[in-house]
């Protein structure tokens, strides 16, 4: 993807972001680079949800600007953004078969052409559900299901995921193996993830930057090694110890 | 299993549910014992049948039907006034059905303001006498309820479902297909259900706007038998049609699964980013406004008529005041000590009693129990006593409901700790369920209030000239085209009524 913002290469930018929920107030003011894998952690009710809910747009910010590759889409309505999402629970139409649930990342009214479906019947072989395409969600398990809502983040074919606390509900290992398979697709699409996780672990092996929201403020992304080697003090606090 | 309940004492909950078996027993048994044989229906009778089925049937399609575009412009728009208008939509429920039938006369009928309307702009009036008068009541009565289900039918639909939707860019007709249909199609056969059963016993809006043989509900039937023709055989085996049509109804409600239960919504709203445009807001708007008005209208008539009069109404109306609060106080009572005992023994009540609640009706009960008393005494001196037990019997279902959830909470939370601490009897109720539950106590109470101060059913059966509650008085002045005196009582009477469950939601609220 061409960098249309010159030296930093900022795709996304918050740009002097206040925004406003009733009492809490969470401030922005930071650029992420392309192509990063990101993870948004802090203590819970600081905001990080709130943060993705900003990218996607189901939230507007009181005063600033986000920017996408220079271009104001702070009044874009969701739909039209460049952000696929995974939610933590509610990823899947319990009534709609598992090849639907994914082609609707195609087409929100489900009408695809051969073209369409074949790339569909790709996303699921990917994610390694080939041949569970007419299942229910209810007949997967909870990885299988990970795995079809990656499947439709997938032929969203946007170039920025958004995942919050996607795998919480899985165990230890099935989250690495998600996570792990995150990064290869992220990587293959060459897209910027970000993922909110209240784990430092999975910062630790999944991010290559981390942000840390905290106190009503999203601090810029930072290394990630070199964050957990000399934490700031909003994420001493929240780590402990 | 979770724990079971412990009852505040268990030979209460027991002999309460005999005593209710017995009272809703007895006089069935009363019922089947008098009536003749099923060679005795003419073909008056089969046109009652076949009307209350019609009308019924008609009542549901049409009340759900409507609920549908009002339940989604209250699900997807935010505004202000929007937590008054859903709380308005939850009015008909308490609200007499006398004074409802005064309103919508002043909105629709003869000398309404919508032929006053039409006459003006040279259009043929409309009458409001017939079927299409009493599906118009009964949907002014169970739009509001449907809408109210259906709300919670959006309510239910996870939030993160529709910022999913909005994620994948799905417009109003998508998010009709994905989200809302699948949710309508499971919740609108309990509606309709739900209202037809709700309809099957309409005696009250069948009275005033029904009647002649075109327009008889069989609960209409049953009083002419009685009143016009003396004929308790005849009123007997008609109350019998009308209670294995019910009872079939409700087994049927019940092969089929859930029955709704009608509760508030909560008002919460769900963020929503399609049906931006222009049109959907005018269309939600327009929708919106009509309701509102189709419910607010007949209310505001009805008191804009009764100001005048109600400072000068004759000592009758204010003897069948009184008589219907002593009732309303003696039902509430009764049904909210039967209600406790009931939900101590049985957690799962709630839901069976509600089907039978519905299932019952007021003028079967009352035709069994004046079969029953007849011989003894004079039914009308029992008049009184009688209309609050059967008010009480009614109430019981939708007070069940309210409290047994309640109730189970309550136990599961802090039943233990009461056990263990040995807190049984009355301690448990003033120092665990009374605190914990007064909230559901007081709107439970209130609605039992409402119910029986607004109740024109058995009452009419068993009254003579001398006594009447408020809304037979209400009914009598109607009869003798007293109409500015009927309508400073229906305004007395909407007083009372909003003002008991206001009261007594208020007193559970205050200190919960």
């Amino acid at each position: 993807m061409p960098c249309l913002t010159g030296e930093g290469g900022a795709l996304l930018e918050f740009d002097g972001i206040t925004l406003r929920l009733g009492d809490f107030t969470l401030h922005a003011d930071m650029r992420i680079a392309p192509e990063r894998r990101v993870a948004v952690i802090g203590p819970s009710g600081a905001g990080k949800s709130t943060l993705l809910a900003l990218v996607a747009g189901f939230l507007a910010p009181e005063a600033g600007r986000l920017l996408w590759q220079g271009v104001d889409i702070t009044q874009e309505p969701p739909g039209a953004r460049p952000v696929a999402m995974i939610f933590q629970e509610g990823n899947l139409f319990p009534h709609l078969s598992v090849y639907e649930n994914v082609a609707l990342g195609v087409n929100p009214a489900l009408k695809l052409g051969a073209g369409e479906k074949a790339r569909v019947m790709r996303a699921l072989e990917r994610v390694s559900l080939g041949g569970m395409e007419a299942r229910k969600p209810a007949q997967l398990s909870g990885g299988q299901q990970s795995r079809a809502a990656l499947a439709r983040a997938l032929v969203q074919d946007r170039p920025i995921l958004a995942l919050d606390e996607p795998f919480a509900a899985l165990g230890p290992a099935l989250k690495v193996e998600m996570l792990d398979l995150v990064r290869e697709i992220a990587d293959e699409r060459r897209a910027t993830v970000l993922m909110v996780s209240h784990d430092p672990q999975d910062a630790r092996r999944f991010a290559e930057e981390v942000i840390v929201v905290a106190e009503g403020h999203a601090a810029p992304p930072r290394e990630t090694a070199e964050i957990f080697a000399d934490p700031p003090e909003a994420l001493r606090d929240y780590l402990g110890g | 299993m979770a724990r079971r309940v412990v009852p505040i004492s268990a030979w209460a909950g027991a002999a309460t549910a005999a005593l209710a078996a017995m009272l809703v027993g007895l006089p069935i048994a009363a019922v089947a014992w008098r009536a003749g044989g099923w060679g005795g229906l003419g073909p008056a009778d089969w046109a009652a049948l076949r009307f209350t089925l019609v009308q019924a049937v008609l009542s549901a399609f049409v009340s759900v039907a409507l609920a549908v575009p009002v339940a989604r412009a209250l699900a997807r728009r935010r505004f202000r006034g929007r937590g008054a208008l859903v709380l308005l939509m939850g009015a008909p429920f308490i609200l007499p059905v006398i004074v409802a039938i005064l309103g919508l006369l002043a909105v629709f009928g003869r000398g309404g303001i919508l032929n006053g309307l039409l006459d003006a702009l040279g259009l043929p009036g409309i009458q409001i006498y017939g079927l299409h008068g009493v599906v118009l009541a009964h949907v002014f009565f169970n739009l509001p309820l449907a809408t109210r289900f259906l709300l919670q039918g959006w309510e239910s639909i996870p939030q993160e479902r529709f910022r999913l939707a909005a994620n994948l860019g799905m417009g109003p007709r998508e998010i009709m297909r994905y989200l809302e249909w699948p949710m309508l199609r499971e919740r609108m056969p309990s509606a309709l259900l739900v209202i037809f059963l709700i309809c099957l016993s309409s005696f009250a809006v069948a009275l005033t706007l029904g009647g002649g043989p075109r327009a008889t509900t069989l609960e209409l039937a049953i009083y002419q038998a009685f009143r016009f023709e003396f004929d308790l055989g005849r009123a007997a085996l008609l109350a019998l049609v009308q209670l294995a049509l019910v009872v079939s109804a409700g087994l049927v409600a019940l092969r089929l699964g859930r029955v709704a239960a009608f509760g508030a919504g909560r008002g919460l709203t769900v963020e929503r980013w399609d049906a931006k445009g222009a049109g959907y807001k005018a269309l939600d708007g327009t929708v919106l406004v009509l309701v509102a008005l189709f419910v607010l209208l007949p209310l505001v008539l009805v008191a804009l008529r009764g100001v005048p009069t109600l400072a000068g109404l004759p000592p009758q109306v204010w003897r069948a005041a009184g008589a219907s609060i002593g009732v309303a106080l003696a039902s509430t009572a009764l049904c909210m000590a039967a209600a406790l005992a009931l939900a101590s023994v049985r957690r799962n009540w709630g839901e069976m009693a509600g089907l039978l609640g519905l299932a019952i009706s007021p003028l079967v009960l009352g035709t069994g129990a004046f079969i029953l008393i007849n011989p003894v005494m004079s039914p009308a001196t029992l008049a009184l006593p009688v209309t609050a037990l059967v008010n009480a019997l009614m109430a019981l279902p939708f007070a069940l409901r309210v409290i047994a959830p309640e109730y189970a909470r309550t136990e599961r939370d802090f039943g233990r700790l009461a056990d263990t601490l040995g807190m049984r009897g009355w301690a448990r109720m003033r120092y665990l369920l009374w605190p914990q539950m007064r909230g559901a106590l007081g709107f439970a109470a209130g609605l039992a209030a409402a119910l029986s101060m607004g109740d024109l059913g058995v009452i009419a059966l068993f009254a003579d000239p001398e006594r009447a509650t408020l809304p037979l008085e209400v009914y009598r002045l109607m009869g003798a085209y007293r109409m500015e005196d009927a309508a400073g009582a229906a305004l007395l009477l909407l007083l009372l009524s909003f003002g008991a469950f206001a009261l007594l939601d208020w007193g559970g609220r205050r200190a919960a």
